[in-house]
């Protein structure tokens, strides 16, 4: 087993004034999680505050980040799987991928202790 | 909203029950090892309920008010403090608060009312393990489940706030080091868990009842308590069962007693000169209906023989009309069910009544030499009342005055003293 994070883009949610579909979904993103952490594959994760600062020299801080939209990083996860694919597998099941969010996995690197 | 003077007074027990619902919530949340923080965050909810209602007056629904402050402060201890305290989150219902995706909703589910009424008799479970002794379960019932200050609970014991504290730290680190959690056992495990948890509450009871504790306060509030945690009991499905039933059958009959006991000073009145119309008819009438609900499914518990028992006397126009008989046959069927010598002891009083003393004496030939029995002072106050009644005089002092000797308790004292003046 490995662990892996995955950076979510974009806030993938119903394009709708619905309160109840609002609701609906984030039960979904509950449900897909608690399902994560029943298999074990979860480890972490937190969603993030769409304002941010962006440091880009040790002169130029700007107080938002550069990319927008649906490139905005909206959260993460840390997924534990057997392997890259594996991981992909389970990140399908986020309620968001249909509604355009996309989703980074990367293996966590361990550096070898000599 | 009320505003009332003696706010103290007015929430005293509304606290009690709230205090014991928010702990069973809180250990579910942080784990029974850490304890200490559970309480914590109780008393800061009480506290904060104290200090605004002083001012606001007491809000429409309080206990939901203080349950809404112990999920905040409790969410905020997880956000800001979880690396402060060990909060365990290995496992996938501790996972879902460590992080904001469900962290509010996990909350959310945490503080619903079945989601409350399930951790408080899991708490209860958990309080009444098979391998913490019966006195630490009682103790730590007290204190978790019916907000018991260590100083109120020594006072239920009559022993120090410090063999209190040590009896309570005992329990902590059985929780700690066995990892308990506040869960209700599996059916497979049910029925004998159950048990535990009935003698527990009848030992309870039986602390607020017992003659030897002198403040009727005192008394009232744990009779209250156990009949409140048994009520709990009979709520939910799994523990809702005829033994359940017979055990808050025993205590409605016996609490509708509790005002003929005692003299204003503390007296001990004799069930034979108790005035049966101070006994409280609506507290009889609902144990018939749990008595009623008892005799269902095939299992006889000795709580429905002492039920049954208590029933007779509740029922009896006077104390030479009782039934003796009938209580007779439900003493023999107790002792079918177990070889308790106090058990013959009380039946001997019942034998006494019905086939006179030389039967009564007859049949305590059995346990003369009964080691615990012999240092019991009601062994040697019954064996006085026999031998009175046979016109024994000196066999009846000498026992009376061993009685004396044998017990603590004042009001028994002066009781037994009167005896030996009237024989």
């Amino acid at each position: 087993m490995q662990e892996f994070l995955v950076i979510i883009r974009g806030d993938g949610r119903p394009n709708t004034d619905s309160a109840q579909d609002m609701q609906q979904h984030l039960q979904n993103w509950q449900h897909w999680l608690h399902e994560l952490m029943a298999s074990g594959n979860y480890v972490g994760g937190q969603n993030l505050e769409s304002e941010g600062l962006t440091v880009l020299n040790s002169t130029t801080v700007t107080d938002r980040p550069l990319a927008e939209g649906k490139e905005l990083i909206a959260g993460y996860l840390v997924l534990r799987a057997s392997n890259a694919a594996a991981a992909a597998e389970l990140v399908k099941g986020c309620p968001s991928l249909p509604y355009g969010s996309t989703f980074e996995i990367r293996a966590i690197r361990q550096l070898h202790l000599s | 909203m009320t505003t009332s003077p003696n706010i103290h007074q007015a929430v005293n027990h509304l606290f009690r029950q709230a205090s014991g619902k928010m702990v069973a919530v809180l250990v579910k949340i942080f784990g029974a090892e850490n304890y200490t923080l559970v309480e914590d965050v109780v008393q800061d909810a009480l506290l904060s309920g104290l200090e605004t209602w002083k001012l606001n007056g007491i809000p429409d629904n309080p206990e939901a008010w203080l349950f809404r402050v112990a999920r905040n402060k409790a969410i905020d201890i997880i956000r800001r403090k979880k690396h402060q305290y060990n909060i365990d989150f290995s496992s996938p219902e501790q996972l879902s608060p460590s992080t904001e995706y469900t962290l509010a909703s996990t909350f959310d589910q945490y503080w619903q009312d079945q989601a409350i009424r399930d951790d408080f008799l899991g708490m209860m479970f958990a309080c009444c393990h098979p391998d913490i002794s019966p006195e630490n379960q009682v103790t730590f019932i007290l204190k978790s489940l019916c907000g018991f200050s260590t100083r109120e609970v020594a006072r239920a014991f009559l022993t120090s706030e410090d063999t209190i504290s040590k009896r309570l730290y005992r329990t902590k680190e059985f929780f700690r080091t066995n990892d308990i959690r506040p869960v209700i056992p599996p059916p497979a495990q049910l029925s004998g868990r159950l048990d535990a948890v009935l003698n527990s509450l009848y030992l309870l009871f039986n602390e607020g009842y017992s003659a030897t504790q002198h403040e009727q306060l005192v008394r009232e509030d744990i009779i209250a308590q156990a009949i409140y945690l048994c009520q709990s009991l009979l709520d939910h499905e799994h523990t809702r069962q005829p033994r359940t039933s017979a055990l808050m059958a025993l205590f409605c009959f016996h609490a509708a007693r509790i005002h003929s006991r005692l003299q204003s000073d503390g007296t001990i009145i004799p069930l034979s000169q108790q005035d049966r119309r101070q006994w409280d008819k609506a507290l009889i009438a609902s144990g018939n209906e749990w008595l009623n609900k008892a005799a269902s499914g095939t299992a006889l518990s000795p709580f429905h023989l002492e039920a049954a028992i208590a029933y007779e006397h509740c029922i009896a126009p006077g104390y030479a009309a009782t039934n003796w008989k009938m209580i007779l046959a439900y003493y023999d069927a107790l002792l079918q069910l177990t070889k308790d010598p106090v058990i013959l002891l009380n039946r001997s009083v019942a034998l006494l009544e019905y086939a006179g003393a030389p039967a009564a004496l007859q049949s305590l030939e059995v346990v003369q030499s009964h080691r615990q029995l012999n240092r019991y002072y009601l062994y040697h106050a019954v064996l006085g009342e026999i031998y009175k009644r046979m016109n024994e005089k000196d066999k009846a002092v000498a026992s009376f005055e061993q009685a004396r000797q044998l017990t603590t308790a004042q009001q028994e004292q002066q009781f037994l003293t009167a005896k030996i003046a009237d024989t």
